[in-house]
């Protein structure tokens, strides 16, 4: 059951499905439209969104239909204000990692301006499904990081003390908590587990729907989502933003945000910048459906690995990047082997599931392991992007906060850290240490 | 993915470790008036094309050889390798 | 015993009977049946339910693409759920059930879902099971979990053992049918290395299932004829049971064997499956073409499968599905089943032609102009209702409807490395595009060509192409004499009339409704329509259905179907066992493991042991009596700074750094000066990334003039040298300096302690002066020891005593540490491991990797002055970045609690001392801390914003996950001997 929303309007107005027959909006999700729906032969479902022709401009306009681009254009509107913009996508919305991800919800980082933005995150996707009237199917089952040695179990210990600082939570399991939650798990393999740190708030999320809900909720308050729209370039005179050149012709605009994970290089291009980016390939893998066998989400650091098991019985799991610059959205043998590797050392009994579906997603990999929200040196013209393996946790935060740059031409609080000149200045984040090779972060 | 080494013949690319765009061969003079801005960008700043990449992989698992592949990164496919420190002699460098 | 449905002929062997066992009843069949073929033989049609609504299943087809026959075969820790019958080779004794219900498979109480079909709509979850919003963790997604999934893993651990082999050749086949044995044999016969894979257990693909002749005999005898022809060539392997899973770059392809799965239970000793990494210079795809039916009102019911299949059944195994079957057909393939069946005794009531100038067949009813609309029969088929153009309609009982929409070629592999099909129209089907894996070809029907004569003459013709290009000479070979059938495809993907739900996917359970509600709601692209509705999303990836959704989003949307596009097409071709992609490499064998030279006398002595990437390395080792690990740590640590103690370090990278260049070069990499280091002298060194962090910290000992040894911590060996081989090579390539690592060839020892040169006087040859004069702090040089080894003696330490580290040639390791215990026992020598190292270390404020985390700079460390600005250096310009030298940046500092009894753990984090626990307090974190034995109290390593300008200063250590929150004072990280004295004793 949900409530129904106003379109347009930014306020809400909430009704209590049970007993309450009126509806504010036909065009609301709930349990009992579900019903009546059915019995109607579905015939009131509308169109989740249009398919309107491109207007001559926009005030704004937001390149990259993904979970970001969409989340953006919720927030320009819901939150800011704004009225007049666009969503240009080159494909089908949701086709570039948004709809290849492995699904994963969390805010558990060290280094404290991640701890922040990351946790904000979570709140916001704990509020998503009512904000978007759009089941996401957002579970918080729980996401464990296993550990092998006190070394590593430092580490975790670090890592929750500044979770639990900030307000979310984060605990330390022993072995012995560990195997009742997961009898299954082979705590005796190669590197035998030592512990874990538990993130009970973190878990998963189904992807398409992220971008779906965001993007039904952005068309009805007015954002022209453009699909099968490619940016060729950018019309830029005396250092300013003009508008963009698509497949279907100019476009213009007073603030174009980029927001295409994991083409950013190729696009920032065609405004002649260059960004502390690679593109990388990662791979992920899905099983047949099975009988629930994996209830949280388990990540193995000792194998670069991690799983979890989708509502719809599939276990879906990923590792490492291949680690090699890549555009093709395909990865080789060697990591797909070494997922696997790891999948059946962690838990011997998946031995004998099927692997039904590899596939590979386009990684803005930066320089520090972290994101870039910010202004490029042509006004007018914003970035959000380098996301490496965090993007779709951060969707809702990340929305936000491109949007408040977008709108206010100012960095939102959370995401100040994440500036482009960090990388020239030296104030990087660098959870993992490793410096400025994008392979290893 | 198969790299053909210059001297051992084709190879599996698991021999190998992959470190990034073969701009890594110039780097900066120590002592440049801009020196900082120099090496920011050659640290920092990437092409990153769709399409054809010179970049630097080490062979690891084998004789430790420093290779410049050319390589598609939309395709895979590679057109060239050679030694990395012919390529950086070819390109000026020395002691 | 009866199998009811047998018919004679076949490639089955009845001389060979075998007993099995389905859903707890006995039947028989015969080698050579699958347990599909079987089951249908003893006239069972239902063996499982759908996933969303729990209809009955019955066999659709008669290979991989199955969507239904679903089932776990075997029991116990072999169960292997979602396994496809069609492809389940019969052995004696096999065990199998159905899937997916809840109850019985006859009386499945989720069947009651089917009743809720229209709620249950595509996509129905995306628009309700939101409130209350605590409900969809607690009620609603357990309720849909276990509901979700169709098979049951055992839980347990798998008995049998995988493989993963390598292959190489010129041309890899990949089917065996036709195209696949014409192209063997061409390039078999003209010497080329030839693999040829099939994922059936026997060649022949399609000429096994059809009544036709090959050169003047049955199709069977011509394969039989080509087999023994390639098996007798040497250059030939032949690979029954394996499929080409994958399509990788550079002509690497994925080819699964299913070496063991046909016996009950494999030979011991001997892989289940083998994962084969084929390197292949050419490859030809002859992967032949899948049906796909025609959908109409009702068609799921068990009992409607693919003609081509049903045809298969009766010609290959000897079985059909009921003795009244029809056909429904929109092409002249469609009536061969009708004419088999026939043959074999089997009733036929009607051919139901969609086309209106269908050719008539002699014997049986044709029905031109015709649509099924419907069927009844709730278990099983029982009739199906008949639409002729002109609006007559009429009910025909038949068990069984073959369905033929036609034909779609296997373009999977072509499309794996990105490129996507393209559409023929006159086959209505994809066939590959242009862009398709380098080195690979296509024949056969997988490129479109669907009669027997043009499949040979394809493979053949692909073959010599092949040759051609791989410089083998080769002629062409005579081409045997096969029929070319008919075609007359006339388009048909689904019918217009007719009442009741029409399926696409049969496992997903998706409809011709549901397209139409996701073209609706505007989810029209292929890829939205997939994700929108799940329709391919099964474990067939819907191989029968996607081409007829396309066509109906086509029609929906008023676009062509090229227009509308495919999804991508993606390893593996169909599912994998994941214990096979794991191979060996699991469990214990996950990664490699270094064992140092002391390995075996640390297990005999029990020690407990570490991870320390892939080294094991002894933590303490434990006397008689000691049952907490500190006090085997601190007894080891006293005995260090009292006695003398001894510590395998071999571990820590060590790189042979040799050449007339060899000193500046290394100038060039530490960060500090070693150009003018003297012989005979080590200096520590720490180097930097170029933006600057300190990555690495070690020493460098000049042996002579051109000779210097380097030792690295052991977590970096491997990057440090890949780093110093890219400086050497890449950067300054005319310096000459060679470099080789030397961390496996020397067995290194820590020998630390007030007693340790008495210690080494009782093994050093008498010949080498190694007074503290002699031989001062840190100096080195070569040696021999017990009378003539050679070996390496460096004056440092770690753990801040007077200390060396002994070097002899790895072989020798374990005989010098169980030597060195042997003449030490009167100076009081024992061993000591990780945890006594790292107190020592911790007291006297030596980093570690805890410290060098990747983000230290040397200022940071509190080794700003070493970074030289008097030469080039890796990381010596960014390393002064404003960020990076922001006075109120984190600075390296000892801790120690203002009450001693209290105790400073790392992983904690620095507060203020009046400041709330809260991450805007946030001063920084405990990298390392230990309760020294030496002290008496907790000490602890941090790092602390402005930490070099607080010395003094009182903050607090706070750890809400333990609970604690403890005042320190900061000070040195110089907790113990200070003035380092002792070192230089």
């Amino acid at each position: 059951m949900g409530f129904g929303i106003a379109p347009i309007s930014v306020e809400t107005d909430r009704f209590h499905e049970l007993g309450a027959i009126k509806e504010k909006n036909a065009m609301s999700y709930s349990g009992l439209r579900v019903i009546r729906e059915a019995l109607n032969g579905q015939r009131g479902w509308k169109p989740a969104w249009r398919n309107p022709e491109p207007k001559p401009n926009y005030d704004i306009i937001v390149i990259g239909g993904g979970g970001h681009g969409l989340a953006t254009a919720h927030y320009l509107v819901t939150k800011y204000g704004e009225k007049s913009i666009a969503v240009v996508e080159k494909g089908w919305i949701g086709s570039g990692n948004a709809g290849r991800n492995t699904t994963i919800v969390r805010g558990d980082y060290t280094l404290p301006p991640n701890t922040r933005f990351y946790d904000h995150s979570v709140g916001l996707w704990e509020k998503m499904e009512r904000e978007l009237n759009f089941n996401v199917m957002h579970s918080q089952r729980g996401v464990l990081f296993l550990h092998h040695n006190d070394a590593e179990r430092d580490d975790h210990y670090r890592k929750t003390n500044i979770m639990r600082m900030q307000g979310t939570d984060g605990e330390i399991l022993g072995p012995e908590k560990l195997r009742k939650m997961y009898p299954s798990m082979n705590f005796d393999g190669r590197f035998p587990i030592t512990g874990a740190y538990l993130h009970r708030r973190g878990g998963t999320a189904r992807h398409d729907a992220v971008v779906w809900g965001y993007a039904r909720s952005a068309d009805r308050r007015g954002v022209d989502i453009l699909q099968n729209c490619e940016v060729t370039g950018f019309r830029i005179e005396q250092g300013k933003v003009l508008g963009i050149e698509t497949t279907h012709g100019f476009i213009g605009a007073k603030k174009v945000g980029v927001s295409v994970a994991g083409n950013t290089s190729r696009v920032m291009d065609m405004a002649g910048i260059r960004t502390p980016i690679e593109s990388h390939v990662l791979q992920a893998f899905v099983s047949e459906g099975l009988k629930p066998i994996i209830p949280g989400q388990v990540n193995y650091g000792a194998g670069h690995f991690y799983i979890s098991q989708s509502d719809k019985g599939g276990l879906v799991m990923g590792g490492d990047l291949d680690k090699y610059n890549s555009c093709a959205q395909r990865g080789n043998l060697p990591v797909f082997e070494s997922v696997i590797e790891a999948a059946v050392t962690l838990f011997p009994m998946l031995s004998r599931a099927r692997l039904l579906r590899a596939w590979g997603g386009l990684q803005d990999m930066t320089m520090d392991g972290h994101a870039v929200i910010d202004e490029t040196p042509i006004k007018g013209l914003y970035l959000n992007g380098g996301w490496c393996y965090g993007g779709f946790k951060a969707t809702p935060a990340a929305g936000e906060c491109f949007a408040h740059l977008l709108s206010t031409e100012q960095p939102h609080e959370l995401a100040k850290p994440y500036r482009l000149d960090r990388f020239r200045t030296g104030y990087l984040l660098d959870e993992k240490g490793q410096g400025p090779n994008p392979n290893r972060q | 993915m198969i790299i053909n080494h210059p001297l051992l013949g084709p190879r599996d690319r698991q021999e190998f470790t992959y470190l990034g765009d073969a701009c890594l061969i110039d780097r900066p003079g120590w002592q440049a008036e801009d020196a900082m801005d120099q090496f920011f960008e050659y640290v920092y700043l990437r092409d990153d094309p769709a399409g054809e990449h010179r970049e630097l992989w080490y062979h690891e698992h084998g004789d430790r050889s420093w290779l410049v592949v050319t390589r598609n990164t939309v395709t895979h496919e590679i057109t060239n390798v050679e030694l990395a420190s012919d390529v950086a002699r070819k390109q000026g460098r020395s002691k | 015993m009866t199998q009811s449905n047998r018919l004679n002929g076949g490639l089955i062997n009845r001389g060979k009977p075998l007993n099995f066992n389905f859903d707890g009843r006995t039947y028989q069949g015969y080698e050579g049946d699958t347990l599909a073929s079987a089951l249908m033989a003893n006239g069972v049609r239902f063996l499982g339910r759908s996933f969303k609504y729990h209809r009955p299943r019955g066999i659709f087809t008669a290979g991989s693409e199955e969507p239904n026959a679903l089932v776990e075969l075997r029991s116990g820790a072999r169960q292997e759920p979602n396994t496809r019958a069609t492809v389940a080779e019969l052995y004696e004794g096999l065990v199998a059930c159905s899937q997916n219900y809840k109850g019985s498979l006859r009386y499945d109480l989720l069947a009651l879902n089917d009743l809720f079909s229209d709620i249950l709509s595509a996509g129905f979850y995306y628009k309700t099971f939101m409130w209350p919003a605590a409900f969809w963790e607690k009620v609603y997604e357990p309720i849909i979990r276990s509901a979700a999934g169709l098979g049951r893993l055992s839980g347990e651990d798998d008995p049998d053992e995988y493989e993963k082999g390598f292959l190489h050749c010129d041309l890899l086949v990949i089917g065996g049918g036709p195209a696949g044995l014409m192209a063997a044999l061409t390039a078999g016969r003209a010497g080329a290395n030839v693999i040829l894979a099939d994922e059936d257990c026997r060649f022949g693909g399609r000429l096994n299932v059809e009544q036709e002749d090959v050169d003047g005999k049955p199709a069977v005898e011509w394969v039989e004829q080509a087999v023994a022809e390639l098996t007798a060539m040497d250059n030939v392997r032949l690979m029954p049971r394996s499929t080409a899973m994958g399509a990788f770059d550079h002509g690497i392809y994925g080819v699964v064997e299913r070496v063991q799965d046909h016996l009950h239970t494999p030979v011991e000793g001997k892989p289940r499956q083998t994962l084969w990494r084929v390197y292949s210079k050419r490859a030809i795809l002859c992967a032949g073409a899948t049906e796909r039916p025609i959908v109409f009102p009702d068609n799921d019911r068990p009992g409607v499968m693919l003609a081509g299949s049903m045809r298969a059944y009766a010609n290959r195994w000897a079985a059909t599905p009921a003795r009244m079957v029809a056909v429904f057909t929109n092409n002249d393939d469609g009536h061969r089943t009708a004419v088999d069946l026939m043959a074999k005794g089997v009733d036929v009531t009607a051919i139901v032609d969609a086309r209106l100038d269908a050719p008539t067949l002699t014997g049986v009813r044709l029905i031109s102009g015709a649509h099924v609309i419907g069927t009844k029969g709730r278990h099983g088929l029982s009739s199906i209702r008949v639409r002729q153009a002109d609006g007559r309609e009429e009910t025909l009982a038949c068990g069984a409807l073959g369905v033929s929409g036609g034909w779609n070629p296997n373009v999977h592999l072509t499309c794996h490395q990105g490129g996507r099909p393209v559409w023929n129209e006159s086959i209505a089907a994809f066939v590959p595009g242009q862009n398709i894996p380098v080195g690979m070809s296509v024949a056969g029907a997988a490129k479109g060509l669907f009669s027997t004569e043009d499949a040979l003459r394809s493979g053949a013709e692909e073959a010599l192409a092949a040759l051609e290009i791989l410089g083998i000479a080769a002629s062409a070979l005579k081409l045997p004499r096969a029929v070319n059938s008919a075609y007359n495809l006339q388009p048909l993907y689904h019918v217009p009339h007719g009442k009741g739900r029409a399926w696409l996917d049969l496992q997903n359970d998706v409809t011709v409704k549901d397209v139409k509600l996701a073209h609706q709601e505007n989810y029209r692209s292929v890829e939205h329509l997939k994700r929108y509705t799940t329709l391919g999303m099964g474990t067939d990836q819907g191989k029968t259905a996607n081409v007829n959704a396309l066509a109906i989003m086509a029609e929906l949307t008023g676009k062509s179907i090229p227009e509308t596009g495919t999804t991508i097409f993606r390893p593996p071709y169909t599912p994998v066992t994941l214990g096979t992609i794991g191979g060996r490499t699991v469990g214990k064998h996950f990664h490699p493991t270094r064992e140092t030279p002391t390995d075996k006398w640390a297990r005999e002595h029990n020690a407990p042991f570490d991870i320390a990437g892939d080294w094991m390395r002894a933590r303490w080792f434990p006397q008689p009596g000691e049952t907490h690990w500190r006090q085997s740590a601190d007894r080891e640590a006293c005995n260090v700074r009292k006695n003398v103690g001894i510590c395998d370090v071999t571990t820590l990278g060590k790189i042979d750094v040799q050449g007339a260049d060899a000193a500046s070069f290394l100038n060039r990499v530490y960060a500090n000066g070693f150009a003018k280091l003297a012989v005979g002298k080590v200096r520590y060194g720490i180097m930097l990334r170029e933006d600057g962090a300190c990555y690495d910290d070690g020493t460098a000992a000049r042996l002579a003039e051109e000779h210097f040894v380097i030792t690295t911590t052991t977590a970096n060996a491997g990057a440090v040298l890949r780093n110093m081989e890219f400086a050497r090579q890449c950067l300054w390539p005319d310096m000459d300096v060679q470099l080789i690592s030397t961390t496996e060839a020397w067995a290194q020892y820590a020998i630390a302690g007030p007693k340790s040169r008495e210690l080494l006087q009782r093994i050093v040859d008498s010949e080498f002066d190694i007074s503290n004069e002699a031989f001062p702090f840190m100096a080195c040089g070569s040696v021999t020891l017990c009378g003539g080894l050679r070996a390496r003696l460096f004056r440092i330490s770690f753990s801040g005593e007077l200390a060396y580290e002994l070097a002899v040639p790895t072989r020798y390791g374990d005989a010098l540490w169980r030597r060195m215990l042997e003449l030490g026992r009167g100076l009081g020598v024992a061993p000591y491991g990780l945890e006594a190292l790292d107190i020592m270390r911790i007291e006297k404020g030596h980093p570690t990797g805890r410290e060098l985390d990747g983000r230290a700079t040397a200022l940071m460390l509190g080794m700003g002055r070493m970074v030289s600005r008097k030469k080039d250096s890796i990381g010596s310009t960014l390393d002064q970045r404003e960020g990076l030298t922001d006075p109120n940046g984190l600075r390296l500092v000892g801790l120690k609690p203002v009450n001693q009894s209290e105790v400073i753990t790392a992983g904690s984090q620095l507060v203020n001392e009046t400041a709330p626990v809260q991450i805007d307090s946030e001063q920084g974190h405990v990298t390392s801390a230990c309760i020294s034995p030496h002290l008496g109290h907790s000490i602890g390593m941090a790092y602390l914003k402005g930490g070099d300008q607080r010395m003094g200063e009182i903050i607090r250590v706070v750890d809400p996950v333990r609970g604690t929150d403890v005042k320190v004072q900061v000070i040195s990280t110089h907790f113990f001997d200070p003035e380092g004295g002792r070192l230089r004793a």
